[in-house]
């Protein structure tokens, strides 16, 4: 093991490190963030669900937005695949559709951090997923 | 040095920092009652556990009740010693304690000398409101020394004897809670455990649990049997003792009385060990001339320093704890066994008496003198040459048992040819006098010069360790001396690292020598009555006419006639003995 | 690098881990990997996370959702449905045992609601067996910069300002007693973790160095650093393999790290530590008999003055600290001493962990801040109590504490207010009693730990103890007299006053304290020879209802002592004489024709 001579050795340690446990503390205060969940069934793997999972995940963290991000079920929304449905704290959830990771990452900049709109909002009366 | 005041019972009181509340009460004259405090403070010895809490006291400002005997004086302190708190607390704690302790003190060996006994009579006592649960341990019952734990009050005094000043390690504390005991490791026997037999730990016992092995009734028994030839010998240190036990001042010396009181028992010849430690410095002395001699010839064969053998509990220690040194000690056998062989040759032939019609009892200030005299190699044909050793303290019980007024009786001398001696002999009775009485002669022998001066002043002492060098004619003798195990331990560890500078080195194992062997009188931790002993016995020195071993006419004529020359043939036959590796015969059997 | 999307956070508690949590952690491992996820998911064993009535606990992040009572079975599921499929597994929620609904996030539960983690912080949070995750969590900074500033006093003074006291039991202020070992001179110094914890029940050292060993590594080596030790001993007993193994296993990695050693963060500070193991008395949790253990020597106390900060281990300056003292001192350092004392009440400061037990709904492992109410402990956190029975009291401070009853629920918890109300804060167990206890029972219990654990040193603690049970036992048994309970009350006192350590200066509590709240129970058994609790069982006696009973039969077959005698179709009856009030017959009687009298 590499050892840490010096404060300055284990802050540089700390922050390399912190990024690993960031997910663990944000489940302290789900209610605080951003919940974004990505439908993962058949459907959504098949028209690149992971790899949009992947990008938001990343782009938010380059851009250090509090966000939770976990997988989920079919939304039902199979001809929208992949479909990212987004809560912000005290709003109610937006699914998006057509998300591919260009758009993810547009996602992140427009609504996660600007709060606009972008094309693909599935404007349906819809239920939470959450059982 | 600092001053400290505080008042106790309403008494101002200055003591020097660092006092405890038990020596500032003590200073003026408030006696707090204490049972596992234990001091001699000149010999360095210290018991102060706080365990038992009858010495607690009020402090103010104290949650609790403190302890008097630990806790230390602080300025302006104010304590009391006698508040109806106090008064119950104390009197419950011994009740409590009564309440696990055998109430047979009627046939109890430590009755009268019973610190607890006193305690149940000074608080008045009259019944116990605890009923319960009481400790069933095994009795053990060794050649020397009598176990009965369920009268143990867990002072501890035994164990910081055993380990503090003997660094034996034969006694700690096991089990915990109400079982809680003293014993050995693994509760073996003590004579399957590292026990010296010493007795220190019988002579600090406040109670009845640790008591001497009583061989009395036997020594009754044979001096009642017709047919047998009772012989007794007396230690040197028995005669500066033994008056106590009848009242008489600390260090009266009783020779005559003692003499006269084993002749009323009806003991058939009164002799004395001094002849016998005169024998031995004989033999001891030669020893050491003939090592020095070849170790000054260039000899690099003869080991030295030469170690005394004359102490048993020392023998036995060095057997335990360094077997690698077994061949340093002289072979000379201690002079109480050197006795019992002449007794039952020599003697016995003299007076026409076969061996097995002879009994030999000897009176010893020792319990470990017990389990010496019941050692294999001091038998022929299982007949030992010492048949029973008794103690100071069981002589004394013997001669109140007989209707004899001790302190009334007329001075009688020890009979003949046993029973003269020299000063020299009966210094072998404290530290450092061993070893003066051997210089005392090696120098003449060696020199073939008379003595510039008799009395060895640089060997006398009670400081644990001790070391002096005596000008024999140009040649510098150097000696050691160690008494308390713990002492005679670094010694030894001197020795083991090659470090040591001693040509011969004197052992006791008990604090002061034989003064305050394990079977004197008790002396309840007041040293004054060891110094007391101390001076006497060189005051008996001094009375004696002749003070050089080689002179007494007695020894002479018993190398003339029977034994030739000392270390000679018959010599090593008879006075001298070997030692075994006791650490290797000792097994644990865990049951 | 894995880039893990979800962690698993398996409880490795030692009551979590008796219910095979290591096997759900192979489990869950073995599927993930099955199902191609090992980059990202990450299964994590850690320390308790409290709950330990609901154990083996799984939690998953980042959505927070807590699994109770998971079966090594129960992996495949949480796998496929969880992860996969982004389903919570109904299950194995926690039921509200008020409205019966489902609570997925642990911070919804009336259990975690009140509660307020410094010393459990990582507990439950973090892999105890890495210490990277450790460094995530800030640690080690706490010595960083303390180094760094380079003034042990100052440190000292955060300390004391932060008013944190011991947690050990005595609550002796802890920068104090830095204080007076740092004013010691010494050539060498000793710093002694105490985990020789002990009382019947009590957890919540071993939890905290199950959970978060470096937090007290950190705190012993800031210790040191403070009063100018460099060697640090932990003194913890030989029953706590899993503490032990990771403890060791910390040591290694803060060496391997240069985190403890010689020159650590490159300063002239240099600190050790090493283990001593104990055998399990409880007597040598008292500071002075852990240091004679330590010794070698027999583990009983010593008069004090010395005090170990003078003259402790091997004679040399020892300052000796529990483990939940060692595992806030990080945390005030990096917090601030202002953090620290705005919690808890005027004079206990920050938060205390109790190991909740007895008849209580939600048995675990909590840490609240003082000041909380008995009535928030016993009704919100611990969920009331068991089977909707009446609280009858709350033992606290272990066996050397009282019992508080209901006129106490609403006292704020601190170290002074239970010790005014006849109790003690000690380590910290907590024991929920209800009306179905019998008091005197309870205080013969506590007695027979004490007696046993007396090391038989001072005549009141290894005698008194031992008659005041023996006369409890008198009384259980319906022998008593009212002579004997006054020499019950005199002789407690007495016990109290005279012995030499803690353990015999409050083992009479439970006694003394049950008499003060409870005396009716005490005179019912003397006078009236009656158990009210119903729990003696010498003041019991199992009596037929001729009225009731058919006559089947049943109770005479299941007796094992063949003390029911009747004909077929007849009232039967209990020979008295023979009874050994098993309580079998009760439990087969279908016409609970069968009474306790």
């Amino acid at each position: 093991m590499e050892k840490i001579k010096s404060l300055a050795d284990l802050k540089k340690k700390r922050e390399a490190l912190q990024s690993n446990l960031k997910l663990r503390e944000q489940g302290e205060n789900t209610e605080s963030l951003i919940q974004v969940k990505v439908a993962m069934a058949t459907c959504g793997i098949a028209s690149g669900a992971k790899q949009v999972m992947e990008t938001i995940i990343n782009e938010s963290n380059k851009r250090h937005i509090p966000v939770v991000v976990t997988q989920t079920g079919c939304m039902g929304y199979c001809y929208a695949e992949p479909t990212v449905e987004v809560t912000k704290p005290g709003q109610d959830p937006v699914v998006f559709g057509y998300i591919t990771p260009q758009k993810a990452e547009e996602l992140v900049d427009k609504y996660l951090v600007g709060n606009e709109m972008l094309d693909g909002v599935i404007p349906v009366n819809y239920e939470k997923v959450e059982q | 040095m600092d001053k400290i005041k505080l008042i106790i019972d309403n008494k101002e009181v200055s003591v020097p920092k660092g006092s405890t509340i038990l020596e500032a009460a003590h200073k003026i004259g408030i006696d707090i009652p204490t049972l596992c405090h234990f001091e001699l403070k000149d010999l360095d010895i210290h018991n102060k556990p706080g365990g038992c809490r009858i010495c607690v006291v009020e402090v103010e400002g104290r949650r609790n009740l403190a302890p008097a005997c630990v806790t230390e004086c602080t300025e302006g302190m104010i304590v009391k010693t006698n508040s109806i708190r106090v008064l119950n607390a104390r009197r419950t704690v011994l009740e409590l304690l009564l309440s696990d302790h055998p109430a047979d003190c009627l046939v109890c060996a430590k009755s009268c000398h019973c610190q607890l006994q006193d305690l149940a009579a000074r608080f008045g006592v009259r019944e116990i409101p605890f009923q319960g649960e009481q400790s069933s341990y095994q009795l053990e019952v060794s050649p020397s020394i009598i176990r009965d734990m369920n009268k143990c009050v867990m002072c501890r005094r035994c164990e910081t004897m055993c380990n503090e000043l003997q660094t034996v390690g034969a006694l700690n504390a096991i089990e915990r809670g109400f079982p809680a005991v003293v014993s050995t490791a693994f509760n073996q026997t003590l004579a399957n455990s590292p026990c010296t037999f010493c007795g220190q730990c019988v002579a600090v016992c406040p109670v009845g649990a640790l008591v001497e092995m009583d061989h009395t009734p036997k020594v009754i028994r044979a001096i009642a049997d017709g047919k047998k030839t009772v012989v007794v010998q007396v230690a040197p240190a028995v005669r500066v003792a033994l008056g106590e036990e009848f009242g008489m001042k600390p260090g009266t010396i009783v020779t005559g009385k003692l003499t006269a009181a084993l002749k009323a028992l009806g003991f058939n010849y009164v002799f004395d060990t001094d002849w016998s430690a005169d024998l031995t410095i004989m033999e001891e002395g030669t020893e050491l001339i003939d090592k020095l001699t070849r170790h000054l010839n260039g000899d690099k064969s003869v080991k030295l320093p030469l170690l005394s053998s004359c102490c048993p509990a020392w023998v036995n220690f060095f057997e335990y704890h360094f077997p690698e040194l077994k061949d340093i000690p002289s072979t000379a056998k201690s002079p109480q066994q050197m006795f019992g062989s002449i007794a039952k040759s020599y003697f016995a032939d003299k007076i026409g008496v076969k061996r097995e019609d002879m009994v030999v009892v000897s009176v010893m200030p020792c319990l470990a003198k017990k389990y010496e005299c019941a050692r294999d190699e001091f038998k022929v044909d299982g007949n030992p040459d010492v048949d029973y050793s008794i103690s100071t303290r069981e002589l004394a019980a013997l001669i109140k048992q007989a209707n004899i007024d001790f302190k009334s009786l007329e001075d009688a001398p020890f009979d003949s040819p046993l029973g003269e001696s020299t000063g020299a002999a009966v210094i072998f009775g404290t530290t450092g006098g061993v070893i003066e009485a051997a210089v005392r002669t090696v120098y003449e022998v060696l020199t073939k010069k008379p003595l510039p001066k008799l009395e060895f002043t640089e060997l006398r002492g009670l400081e644990g360790v001790r070391s002096a060098t005596i000008d024999v004619d140009g040649f510098k003798l150097n000696i050691g001396i160690a008494h308390g195990l713990s002492n005679a331990r670094k010694l030894l560890n001197e020795i083991k690292e090659g470090k040591s500078q001693f040509h011969a080195i004197e052992v006791m194992a008990c604090p002061g020598g034989c003064i305050d062997g394990g079977g004197q009188p008790l002396h309840h931790g007041n040293s004054e009555i060891i110094k007391a002993r101390w001076e006497a016995i060189y005051e008996a020195d001094r009375n004696m006419p002749i003070r050089k071993s080689h002179e007494n006419p007695s020894i002479q004529a018993i190398y003339k006639e029977f034994l030739g020359e000392p270390c000679g043939h018959k010599s090593h036959e008879l006075l001298h003995t070997h030692y075994f590796d006791k650490a290797k015969v000792i097994e644990v059997k865990l049951d | 690098m894995a880039n893990y999307k979800y962690h698993m956070l398996v409880c490795g508690g030692t009551g979590c881990f008796a219910s095979q949590s290591d096997q759900i952690k192979k489990n869950l491992a073995q599927i993930i990997e099955e199902k191609g996820l090992q980059n990202e998911v990450q299964v994590v064993i850690t320390g308790c996370f409290g709950f330990c009535e609901q154990g083996p606990i799984v939690k998953m992040l980042p959505d927070n959702t807590f699994y109770v009572r998971v079966k090594p079975e129960d992996c495949r599921e949480l796998v496929e449905e969880h992860i996969i499929k982004g389903r919570k597994v109904n299950r194995l929620l926690y039921t509200d045992p008020e409205n019966k609904e489902h609570v997925a996030d642990s911070k919804h539960m009336e259990f975690y609601k009140k509660q307020l983690r410094i010393a459990l912080r990582n507990c439950g949070f973090i892999d105890p067996e890495n210490i990277n995750e450790y460094i995530a969590r800030d640690g080690y900074a706490a010595l960083a910069s303390v180094l760094e500033i380079n003034n042990p006093l100052a440190t000292i003074d955060v300390i004391k300002k932060s008013g944190l006291r011991g947690r050990g039991g005595g609550g002796f202020p802890t920068g104090l007693k830095w204080e007076i070992a740092a004013k010691n001179h010494a050539d060498q110094k000793y710093v002694v973790c105490n985990a020789d914890e002990g009382d019947p029940g009590a957890f919540m050292d071993r939890s905290i160095l199950e959970g978060d060993p470096h937090s007290v590594l950190e705190a012993m080596a800031i210790n040191g650093f403070c009063i100018g030790a460099n060697k640090g001993l932990i003194y913890i007993r030989a029953e706590y393999p899993l503490a032990i193994e990771r403890l060791l296993i910390a040591i290694k990695q803060a060496e391997e790290t240069g985190l403890l050693g010689k020159n650590i963060f490159g300063s002239d500070f240099s600190f050790d530590i090493e283990l001593r193991y104990g055998a399990g008395a409880f007597v040598c949790g008292e500071e002075t008999a852990l240091i004679h253990s330590m010794e070698g020597e027999r583990g009983e106390p010593t008069f004090k003055p010395p005090f170990p900060a003078q003259e402790g281990y091997l004679k040399m300056p020892t300052n000796v600290n529990n483990v939940e003292t060692y595992a806030n001192i990080p945390v005030i350092i990096l917090k601030g001493w202002e953090w620290f004392s705005s919690i808890g009440t005027e004079k206990s400061k920050g938060t205390k962990v109790f190991a909740l037990a007895g008849k209580i709904n939600n048995v675990g492992l909590i840490e609240v801040p003082m000041g909380i109410t008995l009535r928030e402990v016993v009704y919100e956190i611990g969920g009331g109590i068991k089977d909707g029975k009446k609280f009858k009291a709350m033992q606290t401070g272990g066996p050397s504490g009282g019992c508080l009853t209901e006129k106490f629920l609403d006292t704020p918890i601190d170290y002074d207010n239970l010790i005014e109300a006849g109790s003690m804060m000690g380590s910290g167990g907590m024991i929920v009693m209800d009306e179905d206890d019998c008091m005197v029972a309870v205080s013969k219990f506590y007695l027979e730990f004490t007696v046993e654990e007396s090391c038989g040193k001072c005549t009141p603690c290894r005698i008194g103890n031992k008659r005041l049970y023996e006369l409890l036992e008198k009384i259980t048994e319906g022998k008593g007299t009212m002579e004997d309970l006054d020499i019950l009350k005199s002789l407690s006192k007495v016990i109290k006053d005279t012995s030499l350590c803690g353990l015999g200066q409050t083992s009479p509590n439970p006694v003394l304290s049950t008499i003060d709240n409870f005396w009716d129970e005490y005179l019912a058994h003397v006078m009236e020879k009656k158990c009210p609790a119903g729990q003696c069982k010498a003041l019991k006696s199992y009596i037929i209802e001729p009225d009731l009973c058919i006559g089947c039969g049943a109770c005479v077959r299941v007796c094992p002592v063949n003390a029911i005698k009747g004909e077929k179709k007849m009232p039967h009856e209990i020979n008295q004489a023979d009874c050994i009030k098993c309580g079998a017959c009760i439990e087969k009687c279908k016409f609970n024709a069968i009474l306790i009298k």
